[in-house]
């Protein structure tokens, strides 16, 4: 399961997600980082029976932390299988079935936002947007 | 043994025709041989579905009273041609909005008309004595104009070349996004279910011949603007009621970067009369061959990486120079097979009989490119031909005494040599004279990223690399990187009066 983190840095730099490996056990894997001065923010990828530990550790370190269950979202009714979606996305989420149908395989999706912005026919969005 | 273009409308009549589709027809081929192929299969539908920016309806809304002559109309704020007579306007699919820009088009509109939405009518004009009125707005459905009529002066290209880029940032244009390091190729079009792909020769498509556009019967008018059939890139001109059109088969589109388009659903049936069109039916995406295209350059002839066949294409990856590359359609292959075999229901039902072209195209043409007149500026004409550079081994001091001297603000870097190697601003070396840590030679401040631009290239050219580094000059360098000069924002201002700035 994928969770969102952020948090705040203002109160200096603490190295969290370190923090919650060594006290939880649980092996986290950071798929998408974005870090500055004063705040971060952090999509990662958790095995889903540990969520709660490690949800409940975040928040007591200071951090926000949101589910996020496979937040890309297909509008079927606008989406026209051209595939522009296909080669751009870093983590190949998109490909074609043997129909040339547009399939999904959202799980892998780490919401860089690449295709978002350039689907011809604006049929992808954020789930929480959609 | 040959068949008539009556025959094949007799059994379509009867309800007995063989219809197959252009991707089923070479397998048959293969299967029966030419001549049975003849015998058995008396029409090929055909398909495409994919971003097709030269088109465009005409429309006619219908006198007001008291009546107008209008001069100026806009649908939706998007402005539609109105140099025809009193209330006939052409709105073109790729004009933006004045008010939303590249988020609604013409193509919206169209788009609007055809799945029922209800648009609005702005139009001015300077009123006569016969069309007094002055300004009118109202609200118009598809059904309450007199005519909708969409005319496409350039669809169904017979292919297209794909597309990559070979610089390190990214590239938007209306082949999509094109990654860094070629880290994509992207394509268009329908390969082996393209309608001139299927009939190269214009043996069967000509004017008059019947298609299926945006879901409508409609009809083939005839050479497409732009057209290149003796290069392998004809076109075609179409049109069709749009009254009739179904949004499956026509979508506004935006390309980012790039702005708005139409997708377009266009297919057209090939009656089978001999030999020569069993064999043209019979084509394979192994076939069709088209360059990779390097939009990294920007010229016209922009350099092609290789040559690709639409089967490798649609496999979604292959090898360029050693590297797996992975592709990207832009049309959409699953539409284009629905359009041929909504095609192939339409004649097998006896909807749609065929006719043979009423004037043939010509299939050797190929299109020239603009003849120009005026040659646009070249960087050599307003470039600063005086040569300050530093080398990367004399001290920062001595960098700043240079740009004090030659009043400017960007040094170029050269080696020992005499190659171009950096570049230091006047920014760095205040930052180098505020964090002296990082060493005192310029070599150690200088940035070792340098945009260039050479003395032939087109000011439009050097303008856009200004403008996409956010930048404001760039050393001009010869053919062994040696700096010949300097192009700076202010070299534009002077000449030109600001006019090649946006
Ligand atoms: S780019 Fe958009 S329209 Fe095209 S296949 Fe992907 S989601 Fe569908
Ligand atoms: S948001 Fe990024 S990772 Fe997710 S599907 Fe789109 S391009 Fe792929």
């Amino acid at each position: 399961m994928k969770l969102l983190v952020t948090f705040s840095r203002k109160e200096g730099k603490k190295p969290i997600i370190a923090q919650v490996v060594r006290d939880t056990g649980v092996l986290v894997s950071v798929e998408r980082a974005l870090i500055d001065s004063s705040e971060g923010e952090a999509l990662i990828d958790i095995p889903d029976d540990t969520c709660r530990i490690v949800r409940d550790k975040l928040a007591d370190l200071g951090a926000a932390v949101r589910f996020l269950e496979e937040e890309i979202a297909l509008d079927e009714s606008e989406c026209v299988d051209c595939g522009a979606c296909i080669s751009i996305c870093p983590q190949e989420v998109f490909s074609f079935d043997e129909e040339s149908k547009l399939h999904m395989d959202a799980e892998k999706c780490v919401l860089c936002g690449r295709c978002i912005e350039i689907c011809p026919h604006r049929a992808l969005s954020r789930k929480s947007e959609a | 043994m040959k068949k008539t273009i009556h025959q094949v409308n007799e059994r379509i009549r009867d309800g007995n025709a063989r219809v197959v589709t252009a991707e089923e027809m070479p397998g048959l081929v293969a299967e029966l041989g030419e001549k049975d192929a003849l015998a058995e299969v008396d029409v090929v539908t055909t398909g495409t579905f994919g971003a097709m920016c030269s088109s465009g309806s005409f429309f006619n809304f219908g006198h007001a009273d008291p009546p107008i002559r209008m001069e100026r109309v806009w649908l939706n704020d998007v402005e539609a041609y109105a140099g025809l007579a009193a209330v006939d306007a052409y709105i073109g699919a790729t004009q933006q909005s004045t008010t939303r820009e590249d988020q609604y088009g013409g193509a919206h509109v169209i788009e609007d008309f055809i799945t029922g939405k209800s648009v609005e009518l702005r139009a001015i004009s300077r009123g006569t004595d016969c069309y007094p009125r002055r300004t009118i707005t109202t609200e118009l459905l598809l059904e309450n104009l007199n005519q909708a009529i969409m005319c496409n002066p350039r669809n169904g290209y017979q292919r297209y070349n794909a597309a990559c880029n070979s610089t390190d940032r990214v590239f938007y244009t209306y082949m999509g996004m094109l990654l860094p390091s070629c880290g994509n190729v992207t394509y268009s079009g329908s390969g082996l279910l393209n309608p001139i792909s299927n009939d190269p020769h214009f043996r069967c498509i000509g004017s008059g011949v019947p298609c299926f556009l945006g879901g409508a019967a409609g009809m083939v008018i005839g050479e497409g603007t732009q057209a290149s059939p003796g290069g392998g890139f004809g076109t075609l001109m179409v049109t069709g009621d749009m009254k009739q059109m179904d949004s499956e088969y026509l979508r506004a589109a935006t390309m980012k970067g790039y702005g708005v388009t139409l997708y377009v659903g266009l297919g057209i049936p090939i009656p089978v009369l001999d030999i020569e069109t069993v064999r043209s039916c019979a084509v394979k995406d192994e076939d069709i061959w088209v360059d990779v295209i390097d939009y990294g350059i920007p010229v016209r002839n922009r350099p092609s990486m290789m040559k690709v066949n639409y089967a490798m294409l649609k496999s979604g990856r292959f090898e360029m120079n050693g590297e797996e590359v992975r592709t990207s359609s832009l049309s959409s292959l699953r539409r284009a097979r629905r359009i041929a075999s909504e095609l192939k229901g339409w004649i097998e039902s006896g909807k749609m009989t065929l006719c043979l072209p009423t004037r043939p195209i010509d299939y050797t043409k190929k299109a020239s490119p603009m003849r120009e007149t005026v040659q646009g500026p070249r960087v050599l004409e307003i470039m600063d031909r005086r040569i300050i550079t530093i080398s990367e081994d004399e001290p920062i001091r001595d960098a700043a005494r240079k740009l004090l001297k030659g009043e400017t603000n960007h040094l170029p870097v050269i080696n020992s040599e005499g190659v171009l190697v950096g570049i230091v601003t006047t920014y760095d070396i205040s930052k180098a004279v505020v964090n002296p840590g990082k060493g005192t030679l310029v070599r150690d401040i200088m940035r070792r990223k340098v945009v260039t631009t050479t003395a032939d290239e087109a000011v439009d050219i050097a303008v856009q690399k200004l403008e996409k580094h956010n930048i404001s000059a760039l050393p001009v360098v010869d053919r062994d990187f040696r700096v010949a000069g300097m192009l700076t924002a202010m070299d534009l201002g002077k000449l030109f009066g600001g006019r090649w700035l946006k």
